[in-house]
This record gives structure tokens, sequence and C-alpha cells, in this order.
């Protein structure tokens, strides 16, 4: 009887113990770093002042229209959905992406994308419009020439076009194909060209752009597992039973806000700084060495579709981000956007250019820290037994639906 | 008494000792030392006197905001015609600002305006301001905790 007793007495002490020690019980302040990174917690998007279509529906059913149109290419095999897939979080679960050929570089996902102040992995672009211009006129993405989209979309689309932006400029006198990039015989006729003929085709270009913005500004981010459990909470509720995330998941939920310093950098409703960090990921073997956002300050900045040229709508106090942006710190090397970690678990492989086939190849470089091939990486190692590092890749999967 | 109740009573006692042990320690330790939060301060070689304020409202968290610098004299003159650097970042990470602040503009009154501040990260961030002005070249660093 008595033995019985100690025994229940200890086999409580044990359970209790254990409860307190392990991830029943979130402090004050994880709860507030939890509910912070909760979707409910994310603001309203904000307006886009430098593109006066970006909440226009015309624009944004144009933007769609085009988005997905393989005619907006050199050989029409080619939309921003080819490698942007609808079903497929806008990306297309390639190491790096496919065009008209390969290209050096992981095609993002597009959930929120309109949040960014730079965009592509290096932040070569400071708006969304202008980023949508680029792979149109990239050789291995649309391969397409300026000249040749528009007269595209007179064809096509002239009359939506009209409606929505501005009367068309003749164009028949135009080149066929000329570009800024392209064939010596495209850039050629770019350069014969008038200012005024090259000017009037920019603005198209730049509407082009304007559109697919406006279209990627309707991409959000839906509810997931870790919201569920997150929402209640944020608002000292307990979530419900079928809301509980497990206590594997709790254990790589504290550990993400925690002792593995993820949530350093993986901040917010979005999981991500928005800023650009070497974390010593390695260059893949046969590509060209691609040294991040060191190597495209100089672009971004001369980029005459940028905040502070002539293509921008709105009053110039919209391009803080350009105009305040590091320019030369030895950070920028090999630095590199930080990622949602949103869905992350639906769309190996990750990094910039597809390094890692696995959550667990990620966590496991995050943990072990290697040099950097070229600067410093940030990270510094952390002891995480085999146990923690499953508990982290719980955890990300409790960020899909 | 049989000896399993002598066990319990006995382990009730190492609990109610060890506990107590840990209070006195939890209790008695010294809370960390945080940075020194004071927006207003001298410069290192104490040139002048500096303050900062932010423009509206309290920063957050990724947006970009602006301060305002106030530098005046030691006597409490307002130092017009200084020319500010602006650096910092955050100690515990070894990383600087990021992004690259400016003074853009002087209100008047030894008050200076600086944009493009903006704090990526939550923590404790350092804010270095370089001030160059008549009574020479001087220092003065504040700490921020988000």
């Amino acid at each position: 009887m008595a033995r019985s007793l100690l025994t229940k007495l200890i086999a409580t002490a044990v359970i209790a113990v254990v409860a307190g020690c392990s991830d029943t019980d979130f402090t004050d302040a994880e709860k507030r770093t939890i509910a912070s990174m909760s979707l409910a917690a994310l603001a309203p998007l904000p307006s886009d002042p430098t593109n006066r279509f970006a909440d226009d529906p015309g624009a944004a059913a144009l933007g769609a229209t085009l988005f997905f149109d393989t005619g907006m290419s050199r050989d029409g095999n080619v939309a921003c959905g080819t490698c942007h897939k609808i079903d497929r979080q806008f990306q297309d679960d390639l190491p790096r992406g496919i065009g008209v050929g390969e290209t050096n570089r992981r095609t993002m996902p597009l959930a929120g994308v309109a949040r960014d102040p730079f965009f592509f992995w290096d932040g070569r672009r400071d708006s969304l419009w202008s980023q949508a211009m680029v792979p149109l006129e990239n050789v291995l993405e649309h391969a397409g020439t300026r000249t040749a989209y528009a007269h595209y979309l007179k064809r096509r689309f002239g009359e939506r076009y009209e409606r929505i932006f501005r009367p068309l400029p003749d164009l028949s006198v135009l080149p066929a194909s000329a570009g800024p990039y392209g064939t010596p015989t495209e850039m050629a006729a770019w350069a014969a060209m008038t200012d005024a003929q090259r000017d009037g085709v920019d603005r198209i270009f730049s509407d082009i752009g304007k559109a697919i913005a406006a279209f990627e500004r309707s991409l959000v981010h839906g509810k997931t597992r870790f919201d569920r459990f997150a929402e209640p909470l944020a608002q000292g509720r307990t979530p419900a039973a079928d809301d509980e995330l497990s206590a594997e998941e709790r254990q790589g939920l504290r550990l993400f806000i925690g002792k593995a310093n993820c949530s350093t950098c993986h901040t917010g409703p979005r999981f991500t700084d928005n800023h650009f960090h070497n974390t010593g990921v390695p260059q893949v073997a046969g590509l060209p060495p691609d040294r991040g956002r060191i190597a495209v300050v100089g672009e971004v900045l001369a980029d005459p579709f940028n905040c502070l040229g002539k293509f921008r709508d709105g009053g110039e106090e919209a391009c803080g981000e350009l105009r305040f942006m590091q320019k030369s710190s030895p950070e920028l090397v090999r630095a590199y956007k930080t990622p949602s970690l949103r869905n992350v678990a639906g769309r190996p492989p990750y990094m910039h250019a597809g390094q890692f086939a696995s959550l667990e190849q990620v966590v496991e470089h995050y943990a072990s820290a290697p040099k950097s091939v070229e600067g410093e990486t940030e990270i510094h190692p952390v002891a995480l037994s085999e146990r923690e590092k499953a508990a982290l890749v719980a955890f990300l999967k409790t960020l899909s639906d | 008494m049989t000896s399993a109740w002598r066990m319990i009573v006995g382990a009730f006692g190492l609990v109610a000792l060890a506990i107590g042990f840990l209070s006195i320690v939890f209790l008695t330790a010294p809370a960390a030392p945080g940075p020194d939060l004071a927006r207003s301060k001298n410069s290192a070689k104490g040139l002048y006197s500096v303050a900062i304020a932010p423009e509206a409202t309290e920063p957050k968290q990724g947006e970009l905001h602006a301060w305002v610098v106030t530098v005046k004299t030691r006597q409490g003159a307002p130092v017009e015609g200084a020319a500010i650097a602006i650096g910092g970042g955050m100690p515990e990470h070894a990383h600087g600002l990021p992004t690259s602040p400016e003074a853009t503009a002087y209100l008047g009154d030894g008050r200076y305006r600086i944009e493009g501040m903006k704090f990526s990260m939550t923590g404790w961030w350092q804010l270095k301001l370089g001030i160059t002005a008549r009574a020479g070249a001087d220092e003065a660093t504040f700490n921020l905790v988000l």
C-alpha cells in the first residue's frame, strides 16, 4: 500500500518535471514571438505609389493574362507561369529555373511578393513592376525584345491596354525586334531608333511590368497549421485539440525562436527580415562565380526603371529603400535574400541555386555553419542533437496548410 | 514508521531544501545588466551634448523611418553646420545597419534629420553618430532595443 503510494508520488513528480521541462508551456516572451509570426499579425498590404495601376482591377486582369501568355517570349514557349507554376506555389521544383535556357537561380515562390522592398535573390530590382520586366529580356528566360513586346501587346491586347493605360504610339515604323539586350542586330536596331521612339517603347514596357505587378499583388499566403495554433495562443486562448502542435513540433518551434537562432532573420509573419545575408551557402560547381548582393548594387542604382527614374508614378518620397540602401558593406558579399519559410516543406530544393535537396540538409547546414567561399558567413555553429534537428524540421512542416 | 514512509518524508525534505536553495540563488542573482538606453548623452570626448528622438512614432521592425539628432555644445548652445556620419549595427550579431542612413536636413536649433534608418531585426542595436563641427570631431553611441 505504502509502496504503491510512493510509486504514484514519484510518477506524479516525474510527470510534473517532464511536463515543465518539455514544451507544454511557452514563456510569455516566447508567446509574444509566436504571436508576431502568426499570419494574423500581417499588416494590410501597403499601397505602391510608384505604380498607379497597382490596385486597378483592369490592370491586374491584363497582368494575369500576360503572366500566363507564352506569346510573351522569343520562341512562344515561355510565360512567367512556366517557372512560376500556379499549382506549385508559383515556383517550379527545380534547382534552377528553365526558360529558353537554364538560369543560375532557383525560381522563387510568389505569395506575398508585393511586400518585398527588393526583388530577385540578390535584390537587383527595387519594385515589383521593374522586376517583372527583367526576365522578359533575359536570354535564358523569355529572351524577347522590347519592341517585339510592344508590337505583340498592340496586336493582341491593344484595346485593353489603351483603356487602362494610355494611347499607344505609332509602332509601325519601329523594328520588329529591337532592344538593349538580345542579338547584336537587335541592339544596333535599338540604338538606331530616336530617343522619342525608345522612350515610347520603354513606357509600354514599364506598363507591362506594372500590369503584371498589379496581378502579383493578389498572391497571398494562406493560413497554415502553425497559424491555427499561434492565433489562439496570441489571444490567450488554448488552441483547439485539432490545432495543437505535437510535442516534437513544439520543441522545434521553441528551438526556432530560441537556441537555433532561426527567427533572427526568419522573423515576423512572413518569416523574413527582407534583408540579404551571407550564410555560407556553397557555390554550385560548374556555375559562374556568384557574389550575391554586392554584384548588383550598381545595377539597381543604374536601372532606368528604378524608383528614382522617370517611369515611377507618384513622388520621390517613395524611394527611401533605394536612396538609403547599403551600397558597399563587406556584408553584401555572397549575401542573398532571406526567403519566406511559409509552405517551405512543399518546395524543395532550397537556397538561391537549389543547393540543398531537403530541409534536413538545410538544418544541418545552419547547425554546422561552414565557412563562406567568399566573404564572412553571419552564421555561428549551434550544437543541436539529432532529435533537435528533427524537431526543427517537424516545426517547419507546420508552416504548410 | 515503515521505511517507505521514512523515504517519502526524506524525499520531500530534500526537494524542499533544493527549492529553498534555488530560490535564494535566483532571488539574489544580479539582473543581467542591459545596455545603457539613454537617448541623450555627452559625446565620447565630451565636445557635444547629443540627443536622439524618432521623428514620428517609435520605430517598428523592418520599416524605414527618420530620427532627429540634436547637437549642442556642453554649454547648451545649438551646434550649426555639423557633418554627421551615421553607423552602427547589432553588436551581438557582428553586423552593421541594413541601410545607409544619411543626415538629409538641418531643422534649426541644432537639430538634424537622419533619414533611411531601418532595424531589420528585433534585439539590441547601436547607432553611432560621428559629429564634426567647429569644436572638432567626436562620436556618440546610442543603444536601442527593439
